[in-house]
Formats: C-alpha cells, structure tokens, sequence
C-alpha cells in the first residue's frame, strides 16, 4: 500500500477520500429509520420548543460525520492559517506576479471596465446552454478560427470541474456499455488532476486508470499508455490532458499524440479532453491546441472540457464549455438539447460574468492581441521560475538528475519527491505543497526561489526521486 | 525526413506566424521536425479541416450520438425561445419569472449598479473562494433569511454554503439527503417545474403532498394536513418559503403553526424554497416569518435562498443553503458534507454575484436603499394586479378573478387550461406556461388591457 501511495499519491489520497466517505454512508444507512416502526421521542400535545436533537428528522444529522478535506484546497487552508513568516503557498494551480500575488489580466480589467460603461448590460438570466456568442468564441478559441461550429455541440459550464461533470454525466448516459458491464468506463491517466475521480464516480461510471508516468524515470510512460488504452474494453471513455498534463507537466510528443489517436480510433474508444491550460503551456494557444486538433482532424468524435480559469486569470468566476463534435447539425441539436437537461436541474443557468468578460476581449481585436501578450508573460515567468528553480538546486549542491523538471511543460514541476519529503518541507519548512511532490511554480519569485531550493535539497539530498 | 500530416504543418506555419514563439514551443517542433512519423493507421489518411470530420473514418464508421434524439424542450425556458423567435409586434412574454419595469425591459436594481461600480473600482482579482463561497456573503445571506436576532444563528449551529442560486442549493441539498439515506421528497402539487428533475437527479423519489385546491382557487389545506400526516416519519418535506410558484398561495400565519405543529409530530424534514423574499409582500422581514418561525418551533430545518429576484441578479447564480443543526459541532460536519458533493460538481461558487450582495448588505445604507428599490417592484407587480383584474371585471367576465389580487409573488395562477394557453399562444401572440401561470412582472401598463382582452377571449367571457 505505501508503494502504491508512494507511486500514486494523487491516486491514493482520492482513494482516501473516498473510502472516508463511503464508511460514512455505512454508518448513516444503519441508523437512518425508512419506516416510523417506533413512536417518535418528541410525540406530545405541548408547542413548546422541544430540543432540536431529540427530533429524529434530525437524527440523520447527528450521525453526519466530518467529511474528508479537499487534498488540494485543503491544504491552501493550512497555508492561510500557518504563522511561519517564512510560509510558501506552491499549492494551488493559480498564478502569481513576481511579487506573489494574484494577477488580473489588464485585457480581463479592461473588459471588465467596459461592461460597466455598456448601458445594454443587465444581469438577465443566460440561456441554459449560456451565452451563445460566447460560446463561440470559446469554441474557436479551443478548436480554431476555421472550426466549423454547425457540427459542434457546444454549452457554457462551470469553468473546467463543471465541464467534466456534465461531459460525464453524458457520456455515462449514452455511450454504449462494454459487454458485461454496469456503467460506462472512463480511463484517466495516472496520476491525474485529484478532482477528476471525484466528478467521474458521481456521474456513475466506472474509473479506471491507464499508466501514463514513469516515476522511475520521471518521464511519460508512452508503452504503458499504449499497453493499457489498448487493453481497455472497446468503446471506453479515455480521459486525456488536452495540453500541460496536470500534475506531471508530461505531455506526449506530436507523434505519440499521434499514435495515441490512431490507436484509440481502432479501438472505437472516445476522446475526451480536459483543456485548462491553452495559452499557459507554451505560452502559445495556438500552439497548445495541437493535440485536440489534431485528433479532430483524424475524425475523433470528441468531448471537451474547456476553462478559463487559468489561461484568462478567471478562476473565481467559474467560466467555460463542455463541448461535443457531431458528424451533422442534426446532431448537433440533439446532442445540445441533452447536454442542457443535464444542466438545468444542476444549476439552471451558467453564471455570466465571466463569460461577459471572455467574450468582450475575444470580439475586440485590440483586447484580443492583449490578451495573448498577458498570457505569453505569465507562461515566461512561470518557465523562468522553472528554469531558476532546477538552476538554484544545482547551486546548492544537489546531485540529482533535475532535467524532468526542465522539460516539463505547464504550470507545474512534477519533482518526484515522496510524500514523506513533501510532509518535512510543509512541516519544517512551511513549503505548502500537494504530497504528490507537485510544486505550482507561479507561487516560485525572487524572493522565495532559493528559500524553496534549499529546502528541496536538504529533504532529498541523498534520498532517491525516482522510484 | 519528417512526414507530418499536411494539418500538422499548416499548423506550426500558424504558430510561427503568430510572432516569437517560446522555448517550450520550439523545443517541441524541433523534436517533431526530427523524427519520422509512423506510418502504420488504421485511418485513411486525413483531409484538412472540418468539413472533412463528417466523412473521416472511426471504427464503424458512424459518431457514437449518431443514435441520438432531441430532448424535450424546457417547459418554462422553452417558452423564451418560442417568445423569442415570434415576429408579432405586440407579443407578450409573461413566462419567465424575471423582473420587467413599466416598458417592459429587464431592470437593474440601481444599488446593484452602484455595488458592482464600486467593486471594479476597487480593481478585486478574481481568485477562487472557498468550496463553501465567500464567507461574509454567507453570514449576510444567513443573517437576510434568519434575522441578526436569530439564536440558532449567534450559537453558530446554522451551517451554511454558497450555491448556484436556488437550482444549484436544491441539487446539493438533495444530493446530501440521498447520500444519507433518503429515499423520497415531497414537494407540493403543484411547484416549480424543475423541482422534480432536480431532485429526481438528485437520486430521490419524489412525491407529492396536495397543495391547491384548482376549482376554489385556494390552498387545499385540509388534503395538506392529511398528506403531512400520512407521511413516513423524517421524510424531508419541500415548502415554499413565500409566494409559492406556480400558484402565489401561501399559506396564513395560523396555517403555517399548525403545518410546523404537524412537521414535529412527524418528525418531518422541512426544507425551505425562498426564491422571493423581500418580493412577496415587498418586506423581507414578513416574507421570512414562515422561516423563523420553524426555527423558533425547534425544527432542524434546511434553507435555500436565491439572490436572482429581490436582488435582480438572475445570470449572477447567487444563492446559499443553510442547514439548522443541534450545535455548533454539528454544524461543522453538516458543513463538510455539503462541500462533499460541491467539489465535484463545480468546485467553487462564482464570486461576482456573491461580492455584489456582500457590498450591499454590509452597508445599512445601501441596505436600505435595497430594501426601498426590491418593494418598488413588488409594488409595480401589485399594482398590476390590481389593473389586470380591474380589465378583466370591466370586460364583463362571468368568472371571479379575485385570486389573481389574493395570490402573492410574482405569478398568477390564472386557472386558465392547456387548451386557453395554448389559444393565448397561437391566436394572442402571450406566452405563458401551460399550467395557466402568468409572470406578473410581465405585464406593464402598456400591455394589461391587451393581455385582459386576450384572457376574455379564450376563455368565452365565462
């Protein structure tokens, strides 16, 4: 088990969540009365206040126990509360200036101050599948300035969690089930973003996980990604990082995405992207949208999940799509009209003030050419930081092979350290990070960079990062 | 030598001429440019572009949706597209339950203006909150519904979340119970349209409990009580806060103690809709008193609040849910469940709607400029009422229309038939849902006398 964790950290802590859960649901089932077989304590003519514990419409509640924290928003709030002058958030995948604090995009304030003065403005409900001229653009921005759209089935989501929950909640519902089988498989790679299990496993299916890091070579596992998506069940669902796979920074090369695709078509498998990072990876959103295009191309029906969280710095705001490629409008529209009866007895209607915002930039050349100017300077800090970061270790004196993380690509720096190493460098260090040794490099400046390189040596120095 | 699909190159020729590419970037292509690209596939070979998907091959040559069929339309939303594309000049859209002033156009409440002045003023950033949302947004919207005064609220045993406006709240709420053993809801017959597929996703049963009586056009409230009776003990039963929805009947304040009376003889879970507080009579204290009375009486009640009304902030999803539990311990596991089933649903609430709400509600000044815009509009409403029935009457109708001035929110439960709506629809251009429930806020006093004429007709002046 403590290989597996070791291996797997990601994987396990969301196992760990989830064991922590469903023994609650055991202890809650045996308690919860289905049927009044006894007379109920609080029974009596008297009207005054009886003691609220004694109902036993609330005994459900007294049986209600902590659930598990957030593996990665929970440890954010221990970095909030720690005292440690010295404290370190490289958490959260959000970025940060060079002097650590939040950036809002100047294209973002611009738009956001051009709202205010549009005297059209109002705060109307949003259609169920969102604000369509958005969405357009969104779609174009993922799938290409030529895309034809008539074919793609596209809604507003709640940024990338949201898109994955309702694109599962779909492909749960109408892909046909393998043989034998009780729900609909998904493989996502392993590791991957802590969420992803979470969402899949409410939408009903059945998660598994196909290799995809080679932790003793802190590389892609390419044969293991072949081996496994071609020992899945014909016709599953292949969860894969559109760009900047998170938390490993490992994407394939273009001629393993194109095998990879090759591979799935002959398998009949669906593609099913999670985009968070256009623009970030390499700083070049065209560029980073090779992978998904490509797979269009080659004539994969497939899904996306799209955010703007990070690329456009609108994390709170919950903005993005879930999209669908058809083969005809028709389609199309069928397709559209199920999304939505999925999403109006989730929450009705997308909120739109990000949405607002993405598309007052996209419909304005000038906030446009901005926009990628302020998302090509926040891939160049956070490659900066990355390059600083492996440079400072070998100051220092480490000894380790740091090259994984100079080729890594994305937000963050996948170290290899273990999550013993990563509980010394939060508990003597005050480093906050997630204990799969993931290091969000946005939280990385001048001022904290050698502070954070030190620390990493002293918890690895002799130690192995590869397993 | 490379040989990278023709859309692979054109590709990297966009990149490069999109300006200075990044290291990361060229990297990459340096690494394509290097290595021969397998030529085994199972594919034929790619045409460009997307007009070719249509035709490019997957393995059995049809789109996994080809099979598809078009879902149903929405009943209420549904109805904004029809309304929508209709080319008469005089057509009517009292579906929707959105606010309109006098000329018909959506309004902004002018504090909301104002606040959200301020807020970009203030340059905020737009960092996630919490699982749970913004922390003061919830003491407000807690403090809005409970009263400062509230006990249960100063002992800290109310836990409460941020939510996607009502629908977001209810689906959590729902989740949760299932999670912990219920098996069924009951919601009153008849209540908003998406109760039942919230709840239904939600992996509950639903049930329902009588409500109104169609023929009085009045609350059925001795079937009530017997269905409340009737009732397996700790069902969670769904009650509308205020200005129920569709029919605008809510229930008189000794009603309401004998429905709280029978709930604790059960042992029944109440659970609160309030969509129109501050909306219903124009007092957001009053439109509350059902509330806190429960929480008075002892019950363990739940709360869903929307923000899309009284505040007018529809497209903003702002809302929260609160749980009354026995103690603050309590309150705090309660709390870390409902972030359970949060996370893997959108992870976190939307800030901009919430930041409005908390720059109004923190300030007694704005507050009070709040509370004086949102009885304006209930006023409005009312008036039309008044005009509507007053039309009605002059026009000569054999049937009584007093519950369209006794019914309270935002709807008037007209008594109409799917037949007359239908006709209201096809002949008169007025979109209402098919139930017979007309958005008051609709009508506008350019409108009320076509819309009465319009009523007059389909329903024969009988």
């Amino acid at each position: 088990m403590f290989t597996f964790a070791r291996a797997n950290p990601v994987a396990f802590l969301a196992l760990l969540s989830l064991a922590a859960s469903s023994s609650s649901l055991t202890t809650a089932l045996a308690v919860m009365p289905e049927s009044s077989s006894s007379p109920p304590a609080s029974a009596s003519a008297s009207r005054a206040t009886l003691p609220s514990s004694s109902s036993s419409s609330s005994r459900y509640l007294r049986d209600v126990p902590e659930g598990p924290p957030d593996p990665i928003l929970g440890i954010n709030e221990s970095y909030k509360s720690c005292a440690d002058p010295r404290k370190v958030n490289v958490c959260v995948g959000a970025y940060r200036d060079a002097r650590g604090r939040p950036w809002v995009l100047p294209a973002v304030r611009d738009a956001e101050r051009r709202l205010l003065d549009d005297p059209a403005t109002n705060k109307e409900y949003a259609p169920i599948a969102g604000d369509p001229t958005f969405v357009d653009l969104a779609l174009k921005f993922a799938y290409g300035a030529d895309a034809d759209v008539s074919v793609i089935a596209g809604m507003q989501a709640l940024s990338g969690t949201g898109a994955c929950r309702v694109g599962g909640h779909f492909l749960s519902r109408f892909v046909p089930r393998p043989a034998g089988r009780a729900k609909v498989p998904i493989y996502v790679p392993d590791p991957t973003w802590g969420n992803h299990v979470a969402i899949f496993e409410e939408c009903g299916m059945d998660v598994r996980r196909y290799r995809y890091y080679d932790a003793g070579t802190n590389r892609l596992n390419y044969a293991g990604i072949v081996e496994d998506l071609t020992n899945a069940p014909d016709g599953s669902v292949i969860l894969l990082h559109a760009c900047a796979h998170n938390p490993t920074g490992c994407d394939p090369t273009f001629e393993q995405w194109d095998a990879i695709s090759e591979l799935i078509a002959s398998k009949g498998h669906v593609a099913f992207f999670d985009s968070a990072y256009q623009g970030f990876a390499s700083g070049d959103a065209e560029a980073d949208a090779f992978a998904l295009r490509h797979f269009v191309s080659r004539g994969h029906n497939v899904v996306l999940a799209q955010s703007f969280a990070k690329n456009f710095g609108l994390y709170g705001e919950r903005t993005g799509t879930i999209s669908v490629v058809c083969s005809n409008p028709e389609e199309r529209s069928a397709v559209l009209s199920q999304l939505k009866l999925i999403a109006r007895p989730m929450y009705s209607s997308p909120p739109v003030h990000g949405s607002n915002i993405v598309r007052t930039v996209l419909t304005d050349k000038g906030l446009t050419g901005e926009y990628y100017n302020n998302c090509r300077e926040m891939a160049a800090r956070i490659r900066a930081m990355r390059e600083r970061l492996v440079d400072v270790l070998l100051e220092v004196g480490s000894s380790h092979d740091w090259s994984h993380v100079t080729e890594q690509i994305g937000m963050f720096a996948y170290t290899g350290m273990s999550s013993e190493m990563c509980d010394v460098l939060t508990s003597e260090y005050s480093i906050f990070l997630t204990r799969d040794g993931r290091i969000s490099l946005a939280g990385l400046n001048d001022d904290n960079i050698e502070y954070v390189a030190r620390a990493i040596h002293a918890v690895t120095d002799g130690k192995s990062i590869t397993s | 030598m490379t040989i990278l699909r023709p859309a692979t190159q054109a590709l990297l020729r966009r990149t490069a001429n999109r300006g200075v590419l990044t290291a990361a970037a060229s990297t990459v292509r340096s690494r394509a440019r290097s290595v021969v690209v397998s030529t085994t596939s199972t594919l034929t070979p790619s045409r460009r572009g997307f007009a070719d998907a249509a035709a490019a091959t997957t393995v059995g040559n049809t789109s996994p949706w080809a099979h598809f069929k078009m879902a149903p339309p929405d009943p209420i939303i549904g109805l904004n597209e029809a309304y929508n594309s209709d080319d008469f000049p005089d057509k009517v859209n009292v579906g929707v339950g959105a606010y309109r002033c006098d000329q018909g156009m959506p309004f902004v409440l002018p504090v909301v203006m104002e606040a959200e002045k301020a807020i970009i003023a203030e340059e905020m950033d737009h960092e996630y909150s919490g699982i749970a949302g913004c922390p003061d947004f919830v003491n407000l919207a807690l403090k809005f519904v409970y009263g400062d005064d509230c006990a249960a609220l100063q002992e800290g045993r109310i836990a409460g979340v941020q939510t996607l406006s009502g629908t977001g709240g209810l689906r959590v709420f729902g989740e949760t119970l299932a999670t912990f053993g219920h098996k069924h809801i009951y919601v009153p017959d008849p209540t908003w349209g998406n109760h039942i597929p919230i709840f239904k996703n939600a992996g509950l049963e639903v049930r329902k409990y009588r409500y109104y009586d169609n023929d009085s056009c009045s609350l059925d409230f001795s079937n009530l009580i017997d269905d409340m009776r009737a009732m397996p003990e700790g069902s969670c039963i769904l009650l509308h806060a205020c200005a129920h929805n569709p029919t605008g009947m809510d229930p008189t304040v000794d009603q309401w103690k004998e429905i709280s009376n029978v709930a604790m003889e059960k042992n029944l879970l109440p659970f609160f809709d309030s969509a129109y507080q501050g909306f219903a009579s124009g007092d957001a204290r009053k439109d509350a008193a059902a509330v806190r009375m429960f929480v008075e009486d002892g019950h363990n009640i739940a709360v869903v609040q929307s923000f899309s009304k009284n505040f007018g902030l529809y497209g903003q999803r702002i809302g929260a849910l609160s749980v009354v539990a026995a103690d603050p311990e309590e309150a705090k596991r309660v709390l870390s469940q409902l972030k359970v089933h949060i996370r893997p649903s959108y992870s976190n609430p939307p800030r901009h709607g919430a930041r409005i709400v908390t720059k109004i509600l923190s300030d007694p000044e704005k507050t009070n400029d709040f509370v004086h815009q949102c009885m304006g509009m209930a006023k409005r409403i009312d008036g039309m009422r008044y005009e509507l029935r007053q039309a009605l009457e002059d026009l000569g109708s054999g049937r009584s229309w007093d519950h369209v001035t006794s019914q309270i929110g935002m709807f008037a439960y007209s008594g109409l038939t799917k037949d007359q709506v239908v006709a209201l629809r096809e002949k008169h251009h007025i979109y209402c849902t098919l139930d017979g429930r007309i958005s008051m806020a609709g009508v506008t006093s350019n409108n009320v006398e076509y819309i009465a004429r319009a009523i007059h007709d389909v329903t024969g002046g009988k």
